[in-house]
């Protein structure tokens, strides 16, 4: 109910439009409903050779067309604005959904998969719009045929009316009990599906290792015997759910004969005509038809309704803290950067960051490392005020980020990030993301500054060539130079640097290097550092370990207090040599 | 997808069977309203209640003998289906086994997997649709039509006219909204990339302040996408008030044509509504036969899509080297290289050019060099995982075409980059490398990869649990294992491709020395970016760009290799080289 409540604003939009469907769905249910009946009295008009009414039958016939045409247009009319409701509802949810992600906090997003947030955009808001709506026009019109039939059989014979409604029922209690027979083989088969496809996956993936390992014989007599017992429960699964159709059949076939029955015999005794038997049963033979699209609809509606509720879950989520109306605008930056008394944690009971004093002068090089996996982008965040601090404060010349404006503050950083992410678009868009109107000289020439212009060229259509998502054809080194080349278009005041990962080989690594040392030249720059000589030169360096920042100072500073930056700083050499000690 | 029919071959009686019987339950369904039309004519006129009895039991004896044999048809079209099903991925999956790795690359995991898992149900599913229904609604269709003629050739001919209007109407419809669902397909694809590319890349997004930007396009997209539906779906909803308009106008139609043959005393009335009766059928049946031509065509395009890959040739390793020059053979060569060439299936260049040496027993060979310099295809030759193009390639003395591919794998021990572990116990990945291992042995293997501890420590000790992936293990653990993995085959060629880069340097020396005591000493390939890894080394190949830059033992590269210079300084600055000599 509270979904529906939430929901409401989206649909009381379109009302009109919902008005409008009711009412054509009304008109289309009782007039369909009328045509057997009008069909039934064209019969009465023909009882045999030289006994038939032609003129009553053209008039008949003639209402039977307007009808019919009244019928099919509003059967039409009504789709279209269904399409309308249910698209443009459908639309305005995703618009939200997606609008409400760029604003939610960091937090929210590093919190959740990002598979799932895709799901409830996409697939969550089709099912919102193949269940909610549709659902409830077909369970109105659903309605009231069943409605409606009742009325026209009882008001032509109420006895035979009597012999429908008692034996309807039986027919949705045989689907219902195949229904519920059937699932446990549909649970069976997919769990077994799940195991084959579990086995699938993780075999056909690391084909090359099970056939350098020759394993080919083993792995597929597990499969096999998965297959086999998939083959029994699947023709289980599908002969008893295909059960429903010829069973349901059976019983309005046996509905059909009632009515045959009973209503010959009230045609013999002179209780009603022919005419009248005649759309009896083609009353019985569409009668089952909307019980059992109603009991499909509830379950749509069930679905439907879940999907709503986890789309407008996102939706409303809190968003990040709006920024204060009298923000200031951080223009050229002089690159003081400040953390004072700083506080931070992502879990409140697990404290990361405590009381940390840093002061950085415009130019200075900060270098933080220690080992992997120790929190070294919990500062980036920080600085990027992708996280808020807990206490303290952090200031850009002066200045409480939290008093600048996101943008200003952001673009007065460039940010080379760990993880290239590169958008499916042409090299040019990608380069040209943080200065959309540099021109194609400005980025060949950022692109040669970052070393990238090399590989570049050699692609097949140069600048032009499209990447795709995950930058496939690319090197890991080649997306890194890319996002560099980004920055070095924007060159913002500041810098922070994420360096290069493992998977980079050292050459090219090198060349990023040149790249960022182009870079950092009268820039403050904060650097996440894995080399030595990058570290060695820094004006401040901050060691991290498990999340908090153990030790700060420079290369001689630290290496003289014997500390864990010492202890790192010699683990690279431990072995010499090569032969463990 | 007519060559996966093969797969029905041992279901030919079902195959047979199950439309058959489907056909009678039609022929029986068909014969209803000529009994309907008996107890109107003769029952009803003639005052006859015994005779309307009889009819009406002869009715539901129609009625359960339908019954009977439609239940019978779906237990053979689901034994066929599930048999087929079962068929096609025994074979799809025992062809996988067998593909050649040039053939893995091309067609990509994840195909494979989708061709395991969704084609195959959905081609398993069109199987089990035809045979329901491919011969009965036909079938019901033109049957009507023939019962149509047995009662009057004049009312008849407007059956031979709507039933090819009715299919123009419902196959028009079709084949207007098939593809423009193809389209909103695309749409929404392109607003599922949006979605996922603002998530992944939130970081670099908000960085650059682009938030805005991201909503007006995902509003634009979004709006696109809406349009597409909505005219999908105006096009798609005219089917039923179409088909509805047609088949009611028609039998007003039929109605006074009716009423003419009554009047003419060729038909009585009793086989008018027997004929109104016969046009419902049609249109009923019709619709269904349409949603099963879709179901059909998307069944038969995912046939085909297997198909495509079981046709690609079984991959026997076809080495054909043009020049099978003499090699002068040394005693105790290994491994041997001689002017080998690489070029991948469908590359324009070669990924190795011109490599030769000789690998002698129980040497420790290092091969170093970038990202992409071709070390990973140079030790995948050495197992004939691809073809090598040119030169040739000796091993233990023979050529290396005139191993069996078991033969060949079956003395080598191989660990890649990518560290797998498959579900089950620890026992039975180490026994991927032998299945006769005895515990002793796979200790030892454990003990030299320095894997001995990850097994003490866990509970159950060899027995312990592996989930899918090794994921309860982390990355340095699972490199570890999957050495040991390759060690248990006790092999004479060890080939480490990069498989210690997770290893910190202590761990990464003493599995060299571990491997360096082994009794029987293989020879072993140790492919790493590290220099460390390699440079104590017997001989050291340093590859650049698929070209064999140089070789020799580190000191002599130090000298005279300026490719290994710039990777050895790049890992060790020149300045502290007091460090690392």
């Amino acid at each position: 109910m509270k979904v529906l409540k939430k929901l409401f604003p989206y649909i009381k939009k379109y009302s009109f439009f919902i008005i409008a469907s009711l009412l054509f769905a009304a008109v289309s249910a009782v007039l369909s409903l009328y045509v057997p009946v009008l069909t039934g009295r064209a019969v009465d008009c023909i009882i045999k050779v030289n006994d038939v009414d032609f003129s009553r039958i053209f008039e008949i016939i003639r209402q039977m067309i307007v009808i019919v045409l009244i019928t099919a247009v509003s059967q039409w009319l009504m789709n279209i604005c269904n399409n309308r409701i249910t698209y443009q509802i459908v639309r305005d949810l995703r618009n939200d959904a997606f609008a409400r992600i760029e604003i939610l906090p960091l937090k929210y997003l590093d919190a959740h998969s990002h598979g799932e947030l895709v799901s409830r955009v996409i697939a969550d808001a089709d099912q919102v719009a193949d269940g909610l709506l549709m659902g409830f026009t077909q369970l109105f019109t659903g309605i009231i045929t069943i409605l409606g039939t009742l009325v026209f059989m009882v008001s032509i014979q109420y006895k035979i009316a009597l012999v429908v409604i008692c034996i309807t029922p039986v027919s949705l209690f045989v689907a219902a009990f195949i229904a519920k027979k059937t699932f446990s083989m549909f649970k069976l088969q997919s769990e077994t599906r799940g195991e084959q496809t579990a086995l699938v996956e993780e075999m056909v993936a690391n084909q090359k290792i099970v056939q350098a390992f020759g394993q080919e014989e083993k792995v597929l007599k597990k499969f096999d015997e998965i297959n086999g017992r998939l083959e029994s429960c699947s023709l289980k699964a599908t002969f008893f759910s295909s059960l429903t159709n010829p069973c349901t059949r059976f019983v309005n076939s046996l509905v059909y004969t009632g009515v045959g029955v009973f209503g010959a015999v009230f045609a013999v005794t002179g209780g009603i005509s022919v005419g009248q038997l005649a759309s009896f049963l083609s009353y019985a033979n569409q009668y089952t038809k909307p019980f059992n699209e109603i009991s499909g609809v509830v379950t749509e509606l069930q679905n439907a309704l879940a999907c709503a509720g986890r789309i407008l879950e996102l939706v409303n989520e809190t968003p990040q803290v709006p920024e204060d109306a009298d923000a200031v605008v951080l223009e050229h930056a002089g690159g003081n950067v400040s953390l004072e008394n700083v506080d931070f944690s992502y879990y409140k009971d697990q404290h990361l960051i405590e009381n940390f004093h840093l002061t950085v002068k415009p130019g200075q090089r900060v270098a933080i490392v220690g080992p992997t996996g120790c929190g070294k982008t919990t500062l980036i965040n920080l600085l990027m005020r992708f996280y808020d601090v807990d206490g303290g404060s952090i200031r850009v010349d002066g200045e409480d980020i939290r008093h600048i404006t996101r943008k200003s503050l952001r673009t007065s950083y460039g940010m080379v990030l760990q993880e290239t992410w590169l958008r499916q678009g042409t090299i040019l868009d990608n380069i040209r993301m943080g200065v959309k109107d540099a021109s194609r000289e400005e980025i060949i020439e950022a692109a040669k500054a970052s070393s990238a212009h090399g590989f570049i060229k050699r692609l097949p259509d140069g600048y032009d060539t499209v990447v795709t998502e995950e930058g496939s054809g690319l090197s890991q080194g080649q997306k890194q130079l890319l996002c560099i080349a980004r920055v070095m278009l924007s060159l913002p005041p500041m810098l922070i640097l994420d360096e290069a990962t493992s998977s980079i080989d050292t050459r090219t690594e090198l060349k990023i290097q040149n790249a960022f040392a182009k870079m950092m030249k009268g820039r403050t720059s904060f650097i996440v550092a894995h080399r030595l000589s990058t570290i060695k030169e820094a004006d401040i360096i901050l060691v991290m370990k498990d999340g908090h920042i153990i030790e700060q100072g420079n290369h001689k500073t630290l290496l003289a207090k014997n500390g864990f930056y010492a202890t790192l700083y010699n683990s690279q050499f431990v072995y010499p040599s090569g032969i463990p000690v | 997808m007519r060559r996966l029919l093969v797969y029905l071959k041992d279901y030919k009686k079902e195959c047979i069977l199950a439309p058959l019987f489907k056909m009678l339950e039609a022929i029986f369904e068909l014969f209803v309203p000529l009994v309907m039309a008996a107890i109107i004519d003769t029952g009803i006129k003639g005052n006859d209640i015994p005779y309307i009895m009889k009819m009406c039991a002869v009715m539901v004896l129609l009625g359960i003998v339908g019954l009977v044999c439609s239940v019978t048809a779906q237990y053979f079209s689901a034994k066929a289906a599930a048999g087929f099903g079962t068929g096609v991925r025994h074979a799809l999956f025992s062809h996988i086994q067998k593909l050649s790795f040039t053939n893995l690359d091309q067609l990509g995991t994840s195909a494979l997997i989708t061709r395991m898992t969704s084609d195959v149900n959905q081609a398993q599913s069109a199987v089990n649709m035809v045979l329901r229904l491919f011969l009965r609604s036909p079938f019901v269709v033109f049957g009507a039509m023939v019962m149509a003629f047995t009662i009057d050739v004049k009312s008849a001919v407007l059956f031979v006219i709507t039933i090819p209007l009715l299919s123009a109407v419902v196959t028009g419809v079709m084949c207007i909204s098939i593809p423009l669902y193809k389209k909103v397909q695309g749409k929404l694809d392109a607003v599922t990339l949006l979605t996922r590319e603002n998530l992944t890349g939130v970081r670099v997004i908000r960085a650059f302040h682009l938030e805005e930007e991201e909503k007006e396009k995902f509003k634009a997209g979004s709006q696109e996408l809406t349009t597409v539906q909505m005219f999908a779906g105006k096009i798609s909803g005219l089917m039923n008030p179409a088909t509805y308009a047609l088949i009611n106008g028609v039998t007003a139609y039929l109605i006074y044509v009716g009423a003419l043959q009554v009047d003419g005393g060729i038909i009585t009335q009793g086989e008018v509504v027997a004929l109104v009766n016969y046009m419902a059928q049609i249109l009923v049946e019709l619709i269904k036969f349409a949603n099963l031509i879709i179901t059909v065509t998307k069944g038969i395009a995912c046939g085909n899509r297997i198909q495509g890959v079981l046709e690609v040739p079984e991959g026997e390793r076809e080495i054909s080297c043009p020049d099978t020059e003499e090699i002068p053979e040394t005693k105790d060569e290994m491994v041997v290289f001689s002017h080998v060439g690489l070029t991948y299936q469908n590359a324009g260049a070669e990924a190795l050019t011109d490599i030769s040496f000789t690998a002698k027993k129980g040497e420790t060979i290092g091969i170093i060099g970038g990202t992409g310099s071709g070390k990973s295809s140079l030790v995948h030759l050495i197992l004939g995982f691809y073809p090598h193009t040119k030169g040739s390639i000796r091993i233990d003395g023979r050529e290396i075409a005139s191993y069996t591919k078991q033969e060949l794998r079956a003395q080598a021990g191989i660990v890649m980059q990518r560290p797998v572990l498959f579900a089950g116990t620890i026992r039975e990945n180490l026994c991927w490398g032998n299945q006769d291992a005895t515990d002793e042995e796979l200790y030892e293997a454990l003990k030299i990869a320095q894997a001995y501890e990850i097994v003490e420590k866990k509970e159950g000790g060899l027995s312990a649990g592996v989930s899918q992936n090794g994921k309860n293990f982390s990355g340095g653990q699972r490199q570890r294992l999957t050495i040991a993995r390759a060690l248990v085959r006790k092999p004479r060629i060890l080939i480490l491709d990069d498989a210690a880069s997770a290893l910190d340097y202590a761990t990464d020396a003493a599995l060299r020395h571990a491997i360096a005591e082994m009794k029987e000493q293989p020879t072993v390939f140790i492919v790493s970016q590290r220099a460390s890894s390699i440079q104590h080394a017997d001989k050291i190949l340093v590859l650049d760009d698929g070209e064999l830059a140089g070789a020799g033992t580190h000191g002599e590269l130090l000298k005279n290799c300026k490719v290994y210079q710039e990777i050895y300084y790049s890992q060790y600055p020149q300045k502290s080289g007091g460090h690392a000599e």
